[in-house]
């Protein structure tokens, strides 16, 4: 039945983003407050992450291109970053800006350079992922909504 | 026992993400829920102005125009908030004779043992670590409910009701 395909290709892609590290426990956590009432909770967080995480990544462009760097304000933008990071599960971004925070603390311009460079390719790949993941389980419709196997 | 109504309570996070999350585990527990985005709001909310500090004489809370209908039960709180802290609002709070018998938690994404210890010495009844899982949600209903005992009972009643919730 495609209806089955469809649901094995949507929980395939759901385990790829454990598999490949994109996502933590967190994420498991956000899909368990999701129910009949609620069917898009997790979109919706993903949604608003991702508008607030463009805004701060914005931010840290801007900053970093300054001179001299102000770490302190840098730290801080990260702080917030890796927060929000946090609380959606998003497991790979959050390390990135673990080891940002720290090149802050050391004052290491060139790390902080070299960190955020990798740190956007991890929130580019996990938004990418994240939004066909919520496509496809969108498209298979509302009994199929994005959410932990039952 | 089942409450007379639903428990209300405020959280208060910078974060819109934050916001988000700390209201869905709120509703999930059946609590009524508002959420506010800094210290500031939250004290708007609960009636008590910036001026209007320590000793005021007001025995309870006075509605101002259109907030406070609503009795507040609790209020959560992120520790690391641009203006006030957490910690801020919480020194207010309890600082504030209408305001300081309201069980305070702090949340926090980091592990800082003097500043977890700071906040249970000026009064917050627990501190969460981030991300806020429904474990830790869970562990609101004792505040509440010794809240709402101490409320119903006469004085001489007081600590007895408060035993028998522990």
């Amino acid at each position: 039945m495609e209806r089955n395909q469809t649901r094995r290709q949507i929980a395939g892609m759901r385990q790829s983003l454990f598999d490949q590290g994109l996502v933590d426990e967190q994420f498991v956590q956000l899909e368990e407050l999701q129910d009949d009432a609620n069917p898009n909770f997790v979109e919706e967080v993903a949604t608003l992450y991702y508008r607030d995480s463009s805004r701060l990544i914005q931010n840290l462009d801007q900053a970093l291109e300054k001179s001299p760097l102000d770490f302190n304000k840098l730290d801080n933008y990260m702080h917030q970053l890796k927060g929000s990071s946090s609380s959606i599960g998003a497991k790979k971004v959050k390390a990135e800006c673990t080891h940002f925070k720290e090149y802050c603390r050391t004052a290491n311009r060139e790390g902080c350079m070299r960190s955020f460079q990798q740190l956007k390719k991890e929130y580019a790949l996990l938004k990418k992922k994240l939004e066909a993941y919520f496509q496809m389980a969108r498209q298979a419709g509302p009994s199929n909504a994005a959410c932990r196997p039952k | 026992m089942a409450p007379q109504q639903q428990f209300h309570v405020l959280a208060v996070d910078d974060s819109i993400i934050d916001r988000k999350l700390i209201e869905r585990l709120l509703k999930t527990s059946s609590y009524q829920v508002t959420v506010v985005d800094s210290g500031s709001k939250a004290l708007e909310f609960l009636g008590l102005n910036e001026d209007e500090q320590m000793d005021q004489d007001v025995s309870s809370v006075l509605p101002s125009d259109h907030e406070q209908d609503l009795e507040v039960n609790l209020i959560i709180t992120d520790y690391w908030m641009p203006g006030m802290t957490g910690y801020e609002l919480l020194r207010k709070i309890k600082q504030s004779k209408s305001l300081k018998d309201i069980p305070v938690v702090i949340m926090s994404s980091e592990n800082v043992p003097s500043r977890i210890n700071r906040c249970l010495k000026e009064g917050a009844e627990e501190f969460f670590l981030k991300p806020v899982q429904m474990s830790d949600v869970n562990k609101l209903k004792p505040h509440l409910l010794r809240g709402r005992a101490m409320e119903d009972e006469p004085i001489i009643n007081k600590i007895e009701a408060t035993l028998e919730v522990i």
